[in-house]
C-alpha cells in the first residue's frame, strides 16, 4: 500500500489486537453465575443471560466487578449479570417489575420501544424523578405489543457500564415464524475507562480514538495511484472544511472491547443447533456508541422483524444496525459451524460468536474490512455522489414546475422548493416537503456544516457497505439490507390517515467542539416539541452531519415513509445517514412527556436530545 | 541546507496560516445574500430561517403539561463544565541550555471557557522570563474562540509588564491551529503575537509539527531590549511519537531570528541575533 515504506509491526499493534479480542473468560467476577463458570472452562460461552418470565419480575441494580480485558473494573449490573436477565413476557399481560437500586447514585430503567404510560417510561427528569439509592420503584404496565425489544438504564452512562438486557414479548396469537432454536444475540461494547473520562477526552480532542486517520503516506500512495491532482482533489474539500473523511465513529477499539451476549471475541459466545433446524436470532444493538455490520458467512439472513415489528421477510447477506435498533433474523444452517461476525462501522474491531452443532466448534473468523473514507455524498448528499445526475434532473423538474405554477421569479437555481408541485396535488402533505429549511440556530458555533442538497433515497447501505462485491470484499451477489428493503407486514401500519401537519428538524453537530444537537440547540437550550394527542403528524429529520444517527423516539412509533410519501415500515429507532433527509409519521396515543434522542450515548449526552410533549 | 528547508517549510505555514485567518473572518461576514448551496459552513441566518422553537407551543422544559415539578433535573453534558491541560511544549533547548514550557489550560463549557496560557524560559534554575495570560474565551463561530483578558510578563533581568489582551484562537481551514492576540500595555505600549501550528501525520502516531511564532511591538522597550515593529520570529519543526494520544516525546529543530531594534539591542549586548538549535521535549495533555 505504501510503496517504499514498509511498516514494521509496532508493539502497540500487538497489544491492540489483544485488546480487541479481550479475555476468553472475561465478564462478571463476583458471584459468578453458573452460565459463566461453564464459559470459563471451555473457550465458548453458552446462554448469555439468565431468563426471567412471568408477570412479576424483580430486578436489583448494583455495582459488580468485571474483567473483560485483563483489568478489573466496576460495572453497573442488573441482577449481577451482563447482559441483564432476558425478560420473556407475554403480550396482553399486566406486568409488575420491581427495580431496587443498590447503587450509591440514582438509577433508572427504560423499556426501549415499549408503548406504556409516560410515568413508566423510565427517563429521569422527564418520566419520573428516577430511582434513588436504596429505593424500589415499581413499574406497572400492560403489554400492548409483541416482539424483540430491550431495556437499559437512562441515567448518565450506566447503560455503557453494563445496564442492558433483552426484552422479548411473545405474541398472544403465537409466533408467525416457527423456529427450532431461538437465541438473543445482543451486541454491546465495553470500555475500561470511566465513560465520563472518555467523553471529556473527546471534548479536548475529538479524534482521540481514531487511528485510521489520513496520513502523509496515504497521500503519497494516492499520488502514485491516482496522480497528484486527483490525490489533492480527493482531500481538498475535506481539508478546507476541517472535516475528517475517516470520522466514522467517536470511539473505537482503542478503548472499546466489542461484546456479543456479554462475551468477548476471544470468549466466543456460541449458540447450538441441530442440522435442519430453523434458527431465530434476535439481534439487539445494545452498544453505547457502536454501529455493527453483521453477517454470518455461508448463511443467508432472512429478516422477519425490525424493532419488534413484523416485516415482509427479506433475505440478505448482511445488515448494519445502530444502538437501539433490533432485527430478528431466520437462518437455516446446514454445516457444523458458522461465525456470527459483527464488525464495528469504523472497522477497528469486531464482536464475534459461533453457531455450531456442538460446543467447542468454530468456523473461520473474517478480518475486518479496510476502513473506507467518507465520500462527497456523505458530506453533501445528493449533490456529492453518483446519484447526482438523477437528483439534479429531479431538481430541475421541480424548478420547472415551480416556474409554471407560481409568480415568483429569481433565485431559481438556489431554491429547491416543491411548492409548485404541492399546489398541483390534492393534499399538500401527501409527500414530505423537500424544501430545505435550516433553523436560524444552525448558523452559530454549535454547527460545523449544513447540507443543502440532502439525499432522500432509502436504498443506500451506507459508507463501508457500498459495492462490496465490486470491491472484492464479498462474493458476487452479496446483498446488504437497506431501509428500502423493509416493509411492515399487512396490518402493522394501522393508521392510514395522511399527516395533518409536518415538522422539520435537523440533526446537527460540531465535531471539533464535540457538541451534538437538534437544529443547533443542545438539550439545555431547547424547548419541547409539542404534539397533539392522537394527531397524525409527519416528522422530517435532515442530517446535517457526517455521522449516522440512530434516532429513537419514545412513547410512540416512528413510521418511515419514502420521499414520495409512501408509508413503509414501523420502527422505534431510525438510523439517519450523513446528509440524508428522511421522514416518518407518528400518532401519539399516549399523553405525557417523552424523550427523543440519538441513541449513540455520547451524542445524546452531548445534547442531541429533545423532549416531546403529547397533550 | 537543512536549515533552509526548515525555514522554507515553516514560512510557508505562516503565510498559508495568515491567509486562512482571512478566510475564517470572511466566513463570518457572509450575509444572507451569500446563502447558497456552496456555503455549508458559517454565515448568518437568512431572515426566513426556521424558528427552532416553532413547535413548542410555548412550553419549556420546566413549564407546560406533564412537566416534572421543581427545578429541571435532567442536565446533559452541554451544561457541564470540562477542563483540560495541554503541555504543548515542555522542552530542552540545546544551544541556550534552557528549558522552555508552553502550557495551556482551560475550564468551562463548549462555548465559554476560562483559559490560562503560560510560557517561560528556565535557565540555571531561575525563571529567566515568562508570560502568563488569564483569558475569558467565548465561541465566535464553529471553529474559533475570541479571548479577552490580561497578560503578565515577568523578566529576571528587565522590567515586568502587564497587558490587556484580546485575541482569537481556533482551527482555520486546512487544519491550521491559529492563535493571534493583540495587547495594550501601560505608557501606550502595544503588541501583537501570532502562532500557527500544523500537524502532519506521517503515520497514526508519528507526527511532524511545523510551528511558527512571531511578535510585534508598537514601541521600543529599552528595559526588556525589545524593538518596535517585527521583533522576533521563531520557526520550528518537531517530530513526535504518540505512545498515546496524550503522551508524546519529540525531537526537533528551532530557528529564531530577531529584527529591527531588537536585533540591534542583541548585537550591542554581544548576543547572536539569530540561531538554530535542536530541541527535545514532551507533549502531553490530560
Amino acid at each position: 500500500m505504501t510503496h517504499g515504506f514498509p511498516r514494521p509491526k509496532q508493539p502497540w499493534q500487538l497489544s491492540r489486537r489483544r485488546f480487541v479480542q479481550g479475555l476468553a473468560a472475561g465478564g462478571v467476577l463476583a458471584a459468578t453465575p453458573s452460565w459463566l463458570q461453564a464459559a470459563a472452562k471451555g473457550a465458548t460461552a453458552l446462554d448469555s443471560a439468565p431468563v426471567l418470565s412471568g408477570r412479576e419480575i424483580d430486578l436489583v441494580i448494583a455495582e459488580t466487578p468485571v474483567n473483560f480485558t485483563g483489568v478489573t473494573r466496576m460495572a453497573t449490573t442488573i441482577n449481577g449479570s451482563i447482559p441483564a436477565p432476558t425478560l420473556r413476557l407475554r403480550e396482553g399481560d399486566d406486568v409488575t417489575i420491581r427495580v431496587t437500586n443498590r447503587l450509591p447514585v440514582a438509577t433508572s430503567i427504560h423499556w426501549h420501544g415499549i408503548l406504556l404510560p409516560y410515568q413508566m417510561d423510565g427517563v429521569p427528569g422527564i418520566s419520573y424523578p428516577g430511582i434513588s439509592p436504596g429505593e424500589t420503584f415499581v413499574y406497572r404496565f400492560t403489554l400492548r405489543q409483541s416482539g424483540t425489544y430491550w431495556y437499559h438504564s437512562h441515567s448518565g452512562f450506566q447503560e455503557m457500564t453494563g445496564m442492558y438486557g433483552a426484552l422479548i414479548i411473545e405474541p398472544r396469537a403465537g409466533e408467525r415464524h416457527r423456529a427450532d432454536q431461538d437465541y438473543v444475540v445482543q451486541l454491546s461494547d465495553w470500555t475500561d475507562e470511566d465513560p465520563m473520562r472518555a467523553f471529556s477526552k473527546l471534548k479536548v480532542q475529538s479524534d482521540v480514538y481514531n487511528f485510521n486517520q489520513p496520513t502523509f503516506f496515504d497521500f503519497t500512495a494516492d499520488v502514485s495511484k491516482l496522480g497528484l491532482q486527483a490525490a489533492l482533489e480527493k482531500r481538498q474539500m475535506w481539508n478546507q472544511m476541517r472535516m475528517n473523511p475517516t470520522d466514522l465513529a467517536d470511539l473505537s477499539a482503542a478503548t472499546l472491547t466489542f461484546l456479543m451476549n456479554g462475551t468477548t471475541p476471544a470468549g466466543n459466545w456460541s449458540g447450538l443447533f441441530q442440522r435442519g433446524d430453523r434458527v431465530r436470532l434476535r439481534f439487539i444493538n445494545a452498544a453505547s456508541n457502536s454501529f455493527y455490520d453483521v453477517r454470518i458467512p455461508g448463511l443467508k439472513l432472512t429478516v422477519i422483524q425490525a424493532d419488534g415489528q413484523d416485516v415482509e421477510p427479506v433475505t440478505v447477506d448482511e445488515f448494519r444496525f445502530g444502538p437501539g435498533e433490533t432485527y430478528d433474523v431466520m437462518v437455516e444452517p446446514q454445516d457444523d459451524a458458522y461465525t456470527i461476525f459483527a464488525q464495528s462501522m469504523e472497522r477497528s474491531g469486531y464482536a464475534r460468536g459461533t453457531l455450531a452443532v456442538q460446543q467447542g466448534l468454530i468456523a473461520p473468523v473474517p478480518e475486518p474490512d479496510p476502513p473506507e473514507w467518507l465520500t462527497m455524498k456523505d458530506m453533501m448528499g445528493a449533490m456529492g455522489g453518483g446519484a447526482m445526475g438523477h437528483d439534479m434532473m429531479k431538481m430541475d423538474s421541480m424548478g420547472q414546475t415551480k416556474m409554471d405554477h407560481s409568480q415568483m421569479s429569481g433565485g431559481m437555481a438556489m431554491d429547491h422548493s416543491m411548492h409548485g408541485m404541492q399546489q398541483g396535488s390534492e393534499n399538500p402533505l401527501a409527500k414530505p416537503s423537500s424544501t430545505i429549511r435550516h433553523a436560524r440556530t444552525e448558523y452559530g458555533a454549535s454547527v460545523d456544516q449544513r447540507v443543502d442538497t440532502p439525499s432522500t433515497n432509502l436504498d443506500d447501505p451506507g459508507i463501508g457497505l457500498r459495492n462490496l462485491s465490486q470491491r472484492g470484499l464479498r462474493p458476487q451477489g452479496h446483498r446488504v439490507l437497506t431501509l428500502a428493503d423493509l416493509k411492515s407486514i399487512d396490518g402493522v401500519l394501522d393508521d392510514r390517515r395522511p399527516p395533518a401537519r409536518e415538522l422539520e428538524l435537523h440533526l446537527t453537530g460540531n465535531m471539533e467542539r464535540y457538541s451534538w444537537s437538534f437544529d443547533g440547540l443542545e438539550f439545555g437550550k431547547s424547548t419541547p416539541v409539542s404534539l397533539r394527542h392522537n394527531e397524525r403528524v409527519r416528522i422530517i429529520l435532515q442530517n446535517d452531519t457526517m455521522m449516522t444517527h440512530p434516532m429513537h423516539l419514545h412513547g410512540m412509533w416512528s413510521e418511515l415513509e419514502t420521499d414520495q410519501g409512501e408509508l413503509r415500515v414501523r420502527r422505534h429507532t431510525i438510523p439517519v445517514q450523513p446528509a440524508q433527509r428522511i421522514s416518518y409519521l407518528t400518532t401519539p396515543h399516549d399523553l405525557g412527556r417523552w424523550a427523543w434522542h440519538c441513541h449513540l450515548l455520547f451524542h445524546m449526552d452531548a445534547g442531541m436530545f429533545r423532549e416531546v410533549v403529547v397533550s | 541546507m537543512r536549515l533552509n528547508t526548515v525555514k522554507y517549510l515553516t514560512t510557508l505555514v505562516v503565510i498559508v496560516g495568515a491567509l486562512q485567518v482571512n478566510t475564517a473572518l470572511a466566513q463570518m461576514d457572509h450575509g444572507p445574500e451569500h446563502q447558497d448551496m456552496g456555503q455549508m459552513q458559517g454565515g448568518s441566518a437568512p431572515a426566513d430561517a426556521r424558528d427552532p422553537h416553532a413547535y413548542s407551543d410555548g412550553y419549556t422544559l420546566t413549564e407546560g403539561p406533564y412537566a416534572q415539578p421543581g427545578p429541571r433535573q435532567l442536565k446533559l453534558a452541554d451544561e457541564h463544565a470540562f477542563w483540560s491541560v495541554l503541555g504543548d511544549r515542555l522542552e530542552y533547548q540545546e544551544d541556550s541550555d534552557s528549558t522552555v514550557y508552553d502550557i495551556q489550560a482551560w475550564y468551562g463549557t463548549t462555548y465559554n471557557r476560562f483559559v490560562i496560557k503560560a510560557e517561560g524560559d528556565i535557565a540555571d534554575g531561575t525563571l529567566e522570563e515568562s508570560s502568563t495570560e488569564l483569558l475569558w474565551g467565548h465561541a465566535l463561530n464553529a471553529y474559533f474562540d475570541t479571548q479577552f483578558g490580561v497578560r503578565l510578563d515577568q523578566y529576571d533581568e528587565g522590567k515586568d509588564r502587564q497587558w490587556l489582551a484580546i485575541g482569537m484562537q481556533g482551527l482555520a481551514p486546512y487544519w491550521f491551529e491559529l492563535d493571534v492576540t493583540a495587547y495594550v500595555g501601560d505608557d501606550g505600549r502595544t503588541a501583537l503575537s501570532a502562532e500557527a501550528e500544523y500537524e502532519l501525520l506521517l503515520t497514526q502516531r508519528l507526527i511532524l509539527q511545523p510551528r511558527a511564532e512571531l511578535n510585534l511591538y508598537g514601541k521600543d522597550d529599552l528595559d526588556n531590549r525589545l524593538g518596535s515593529g517585527l521583533s522576533d520570529l521563531a520557526l520550528g519543526l518537531r517530530l513526535r511519537y504518540e505512545f498515546s494520544r496524550q503522551f508524546s516525546p519529540y525531537i526537533g529543530v528551532e530557528w529564531t531570528d530577531t529584527y529591527g531594534d531588537t536585533a540591534d539591542y542583541r548585537r550591542a549586548a554581544g548576543q547572536d541575533t539569530s540561531g538554530t538549535q535542536f530541541v527535545a521535549g514532551l507533549r502531553f495533555w490530560f
